[in-house]
C-alpha cells in the first residue's frame, strides 16, 4: 500500500511537471520569443486558460504527499523552510503578473509585468530542479527524522551542505532548459511564433549535454542508485524512456507536424523523473550523513485505514479531474 | 511566551487572514453570479449577461489573489506547523487532499471556461462552467471547515503507539457535530460580504447617476440577498455554533462573553472590557438571564464561568477574543438592521431615492469583511490553548527546526509582498467599478 501511494504521488508530481512544465518554460521564454506586444499576447494567451489547473497538480499532489507520508511532509517542508518560502513568494508574482498585465492597457504597464513574469517563471525552474537535487543528494537528517538546510554553505555536496552546492545548481539548470525545451515546443505547436522551433533545435544540444552531465553526477553522488539498477535491472527501463524520448524530440523536431516533438519531450521529462523516483526508491529522503537516518516510504506512511480510504476517493476524484482537463483543451484546441 | 512560537502563529494568522479576503468574496460573488446567469437565461435579457461579465471581472482579480494567497496557506501546515503536521497530518491531510482533487480541479478548469469562454460556449453550457466554479469554491469551503472543525473538535481518530493521530473513520471526519453550523455559517458569512459589496457598487452608481440601469440591479439583488443571509448569521447558524461551543468548549464560550463567575441565569454583555487579572468585566451592560436562554433555551440554567477551570485551560488573549465575538455579533446586528431596512423600502419602491440610505450601503463594504475577520479571530483564539482541542497544545505543534529568525524574516517578506497585493487589489478593482459594466474590458 506505501509502495502504491509513492507510485501516485510520484505520478502526480510527474504530470505537474509536464504540464506546469510547459507553461512555466514558455512564460521564462515569452519576452525573448514575443518580440512585440501581438507576440507576447499570443504566447500568453496560449497558457492563460491553463496555468492554474496546471499548478493544482502540484497542490493535490502535495496534499495526496500530506495525508499519505505526514512525516514526510512535516520533515521536509520545515527542513527545506527558507527555499519552500522563496518559491511561494515566485508563485505570488508570476500569478499576478499573468492575471493582471492585461488589465491596464498601458505599455510600462505590461512591460512590468512581463518581466516580472519572466523571471519568477525561469527562477521557479531553477529552484524546482534544484529541490530534485536535494532529495537525490540527501539532507542531513537526525534520529529524530528532522533537518534544517541552510541556503549555501560552501558550494559542494560533502560535509555541511546546504540546498545550493554544485550539484543542484547543476539540477538546476537542467530543469531549467529541459523546461525551456519543453515549453519552446508547447509554443511551435500552439502558436504561430516562428521563432519558437529554432530555439528548441538548438536548446535540444543543451539538455542533452546537461543529461549527461548530472547523471554521472548523480551516479557519483548517490550511491542508490547504481545499487537499485543492479539488484532490480528491470528499473534500466526509465532511463530508456528517457533516452529515448529525447531522441525522439531531435527526430521529429525535423517533421513539419509540431504535436509529436512535445509529446516526446513530456516522454523525456516522465523518464527523467521516474528515473529518479526509482533510484532512491525505498528512500523518499535519504540522509547524507548518517544512512539509518533516511525516511523511506514505510517510516514516513500514515495508517493503513487512512490508505485504503484514501484510495477510495483519489481514484473517482482523479478521473474526475482528468475528464476536465481533457474537455479544456479540447474546447480552447484551436491555435490562438 | 517562547518566541519562536509567536512569530509561527503571527506568520499563520497573518497569511490565513489575508488569503481568507478573497475567498469570502469568491465564494459569495459566485452564488450572485449563478443567479444573474440564471435570469439572463431564463429572461433571455442580454442586461444580466453584463451585469454577470462585470462581476466576472471582479471575481477574476479576486480569485487571482485567492490562488496566490491560497498556495501559503497549503505549504505553512509542513514549513511552520511540522510537528503539528507530523502528528494529525494523516487525518487532516485527507481533507486538504480532497480539497485539492475535488475542488481546486473542478474551480480552475471551468474558471478558464467562465472566463474566456463564453464565446466558445453556447449560453447553456456557459451557466454550466459558472455553476461548476460556483460548485467548486462551496465545496472547497467545505473541505477546509472540515479540516478546521476537526481541530476545534477531534473525532474519527485513534493514537498510535509512537503517539501520532491515525484517521479511524472517514466518515465521522466529514459529519463531524462541529462541521455543519460552522459551514453554514461560514458560507453564508461570505454571502453576506458579496451581497454587501453588490449592494454598495449599486449604491455608488445611482449616487453619481451613472449606469443607472445595472446600479438598480445590483442594488436589488445585493440588498435582497444581504437581508436574507444576514438574518440567517444569527438565526440558526450563529446560534447553532454558539450552542456547539457551549457543549465541547464551555472555557471558550466563558472568556468570550467575559464571565468569570458561574451563574444562574447568566446575563449576556452588550457592552464591557474584561479585567482578567482581577476576574471581572468592568462598565458591564447586561441584559439579564439572556446568555442562560440563548444557550440553554432555560432562564435559569448555569453558565459556567472562568473560575471553573484551571489557568492554564484559558483561551491564551481573552481580551482580544472577548472583542473579537462581540464585534462580530455586534456588526451582525447592524447589517440586519441596515439590509432588511433597504428590503422594507425597496418592497415600497423608496430605496432608489433615499439618498441617506444609499449613502450607508455605499460604506457599508468594509465591514462585512471586519465581521468575518473577527469571527475568524474567536473561533482561532478561542481554540486556544489547544492547537487540536483537547489532543495537542499549540506550542507542540510549531517547528521545531525553524529558527525565529527565519520565522521573522519570511513573516517581514509576506508583510511586504502582501502589502504591494492589497494596493494593487485595490487599484484594479476601483478601476473596474469606476470603468463600469457594459462595454468588454482588453483580454
Ligand atoms: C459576515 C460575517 C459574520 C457575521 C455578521 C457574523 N459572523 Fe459569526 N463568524 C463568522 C462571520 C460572521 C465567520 C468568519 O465566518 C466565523 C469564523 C469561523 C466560522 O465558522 O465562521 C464566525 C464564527 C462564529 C462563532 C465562533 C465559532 C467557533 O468558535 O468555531 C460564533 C459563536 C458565531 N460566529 C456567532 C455569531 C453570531 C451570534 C452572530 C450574530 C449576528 C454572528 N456570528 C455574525
Ligand atoms: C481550515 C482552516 C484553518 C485552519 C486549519 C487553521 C489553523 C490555525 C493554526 C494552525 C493556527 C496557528 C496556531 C494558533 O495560534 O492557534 C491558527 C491561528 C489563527 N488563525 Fe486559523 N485556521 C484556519 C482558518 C482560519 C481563517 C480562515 C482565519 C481568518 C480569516 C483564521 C484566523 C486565525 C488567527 C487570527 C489565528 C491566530 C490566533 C493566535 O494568534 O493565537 N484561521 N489557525
Ligand atoms: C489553512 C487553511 C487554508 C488552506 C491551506 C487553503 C489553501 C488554498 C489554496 C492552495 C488555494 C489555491 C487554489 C488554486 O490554485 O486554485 C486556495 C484558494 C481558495 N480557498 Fe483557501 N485555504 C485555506 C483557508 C480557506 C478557507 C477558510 C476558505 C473558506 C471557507 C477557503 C476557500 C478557498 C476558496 C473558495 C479558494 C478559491 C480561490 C479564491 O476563492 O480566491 N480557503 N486555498
Amino acid at each position: 500500500m506505501e509502495t502504491l501511494w509513492f507510485m501516485l504521488v510520484a505520478l502526480m508530481l510527474a504530470i505537474y511537471v509536464v504540464l506546469d512544465g510547459f507553461d512555466l518554460g514558455a512564460g521564462a521564454l515569452h519576452l525573448f520569443l514575443g518580440r512585440d506586444e501581438e507576440g507576447r499576447k499570443q504566447i500568453l494567451g496560449s497558457i492563460l486558460p491553463f496555468w492554474d489547473g496546471n499548478e493544482v497538480w502540484l497542490l493535490a499532489a502535495g496534499g495526496t504527499l500530506y495525508f499519505a507520508f505526514p512525516a514526510l511532509y512535516a520533515s521536509s517542508f520545515s527542513g527545506f523552510y527558507l527555499p519552500l518560502m522563496i518559491v511561494l513568494w515566485l508563485f505570488i508574482l508570476r500569478g499576478i503578473s499573468i492575471e493582471f498585465r492585461n488589465h491596464i492597457d498601458s505599455p510600462l504597464w505590461k512591460q512590468v509585468w512581463d518581466t516580472v513574469f519572466a523571471g519568477s517563471s525561469g527562477l521557479l525552474l531553477v529552484f524546482f530542479g534544484a529541490a530534485l537535487g536535494n532529495v537525490v543528494r540527501g539532507v542531513p537528517l537526525d534520529t529524530a527524522g528532522e533537518f534544517f538546510l541552510p541556503l549555501w554553505t560552501d558550494f559542494t555536496p560533502n560535509g555541511p551542505t546546504g540546498i545550493l552546492d554544485y550539484y543542484t545548481i547543476a539540477v538546476g539548470v537542467h530543469a531549467l532548459c529541459a523546461l525551456l525545451l519543453h515549453g519552446a515546443l508547447w509554443l511551435g505547436y500552439r502558436t504561430r511564433n516562428p521563432r519558437a522551433i529554432p530555439l528548441a533545435a538548438r536548446l535540444w544540444w543543451v539538455v542533452a549535454a546537461l543529461t549527461a552531465l548530472t547523471t554521472v553526477l548523480t551516479f557519483a553522488i548517490q550511491p542508490q542508485v547504481a545499487h537499485n539498477l543492479e539488484s532490480k535491472p528491470w528499473g534500466f527501463v526509465f532511463p530508456a524512456i528517457a533516452i529515448g524520448s529525447l531522441l525522439a524530440i531531435r527526430y521529429w523536431l525535423g517533421k513539419p507536424e509540431r504535436l509529436r516533438p512535445f509529446l516526446a519531450s513530456a516522454g523525456y521529462l516522465l523518464g527523467m523523473l521516474t528515473s529518479a523516483a526509482f533510484g532512491i526508491y525505498p528512500y523518499v529522503l535519504p540522509s547524507n550523513e548518517n544512512l539509518a537516518n533516511g525516511l523511506t516510504i514505510q517510516n514516513t506512511a500514515a495508517s493503513g485505514y487512512g490508505l485504503t480510504v484514501g484510495l477510495a476517493w483519489w481514484i473517482p476524484g482523479m478521473m474526475l479531474a482528468t475528464g476536465y482537463f481533457v474537455f479544456l483543451y479540447r474546447r480552447f484546441a484551436k491555435a490562438a | 511566551m517562547d518566541s519562536a512560537l509567536t512569530l509561527h502563529r503571527l506568520h499563520f494568522a497573518f497569511t490565513i487572514t489575508f488569503h481568507y479576503i478573497f475567498p469570502q468574496l469568491t465564494m459569495g460573488l459566485a452564488l450572485l453570479i449563478v443567479i444573474l446567469k440564471t435570469m439572463a437565461l431564463r429572461s433571455g435579457n442580454q442586461h444580466y449577461n453584463d451585469a454577470a461579465r462585470f462581476w466576472a471581472r471582479i471575481f477574476a482579480i479576486n480569485f487571482a489573489l485567492g490562488v496566490v494567497t491560497g498556495i501559503p496557506m497549503e505549504f505553512q501546515f509542513g514549513t511552520n506547523w511540522s510537528r503539528f503536521s507530523k502528528a494529525a497530518g494523516g487525518v487532516i491531510g485527507q481533507t486538504l487532499a480532497l480539497e485539492g482533487v475535488y475542488s481546486f480541479f473542478l474551480e480552475s478548469s471551468f474558471l478558464g471556461l467562465f472566463l474566456y469562454g463564453e464565446k466558445r460556449l453556447s449560453p447553456k453550457a456557459h451557466w454550466a462552467a459558472v455553476f461548476l466554479v460556483f460548485l467548486g469554491s462551496w465545496l472547497s469551503g467545505f473541505f477546509i471547515i472540515a479540516t478546521d472543525a476537526w481541530m476545534q473538535h477531534p473525532v474519527g481518530y485513534t493514537i498510535a503507539p509512537d503517539g501520532s493521530i491515525q484517521l479511524s473513520s472517514f466518515w465521522a471526519l466529514l459529519t463531524n457535530p462541529w462541521v455543519g453550523w460552522q459551514y453554514l455559517h461560514n458560507m453564508i458569512g461570505s454571502v453576506v460580504t458579496a451581497s454587501v459589496v453588490m449592494a454598495s457598487t449599486g449604491a455608488f452608481y445611482l449616487l453619481q447617476h451613472k449606469h443607472a440601469g445595472f446600479g438598480r440591479t445590483f442594488l436589488r439583488q445585493g440588498v435582497i440577498a444581504g437581508a436574507i443571509a444576514s438574518i440567517l448569521m444569527i438565526f440558526p447558524t450563529g446560534d447553532g455554533q454558539g450552542k456547539n461551543i457551549a457543549h465541547y468548549q464551555p472555557a471558550t464560550l466563558a472568556a468570550m462573553e467575559g464571565l468569570f463567575q458561574t451563574e444562574q441565569g447568566a446575563p449576556i454583555a452588550i457592552l464591557g472590557q474584561p479585567d482578567v487579572p482581577n476576574r471581572r468585566l468592568d462598565n458591564p451592560l447586561l441584559v439579564p438571564r439572556a446568555l442562560s436562554f440563548l444557550t440553554y433555551q432555560r432562564w435559569e440554567a448555569e453558565v459556567k464561568g472562568l473560575n471553573e477551570f484551571p489557568e492554564k485551560d484559558w483561551p491564551d488573549n481573552i481580551g482580544l477574543l472577548y472583542f473579537s465575538y462581540h464585534i462580530m455579533v455586534g456588526l451582525g446586528t447592524i447589517f440586519i438592521a441596515v439590509l432588511t431596512f433597504a428590503a422594507w423600502l425597496l418592497g415600497r419602491g423608496r430605496l432608489y431615492e433615499s439618498r441617506p440610505l444609499l449613502w450607508t450601503l455605499m460604506f457599508l463594504f468594509p465591514f462585512p469583511y471586519i465581521a468575518t475577520t473577527f469571527g475568524w479571530m474567536t473561533a482561532e483564539l478561542g481554540r486556544q490553548p489547544w492547537l487540536i482541542h483537547g489532543l495537542m497544545r499549540t506550542s507542540e505543534g510549531a517547528s521545531a527546526t525553524v529558527s525565529a529568525g527565519n520565522t521573522l524574516f519570511t513573516l517581514l517578506g509576506f508583510l511586504g509582498l502582501y502589502a504591494i497585493l492589497g494596493i494593487l487589489f485595490l487599484f484594479l478593482v476601483w478601476r473596474e467599478v469606476e470603468h463600469g459594466p457594459g462595454e468588454a474590458q482588453s483580454h
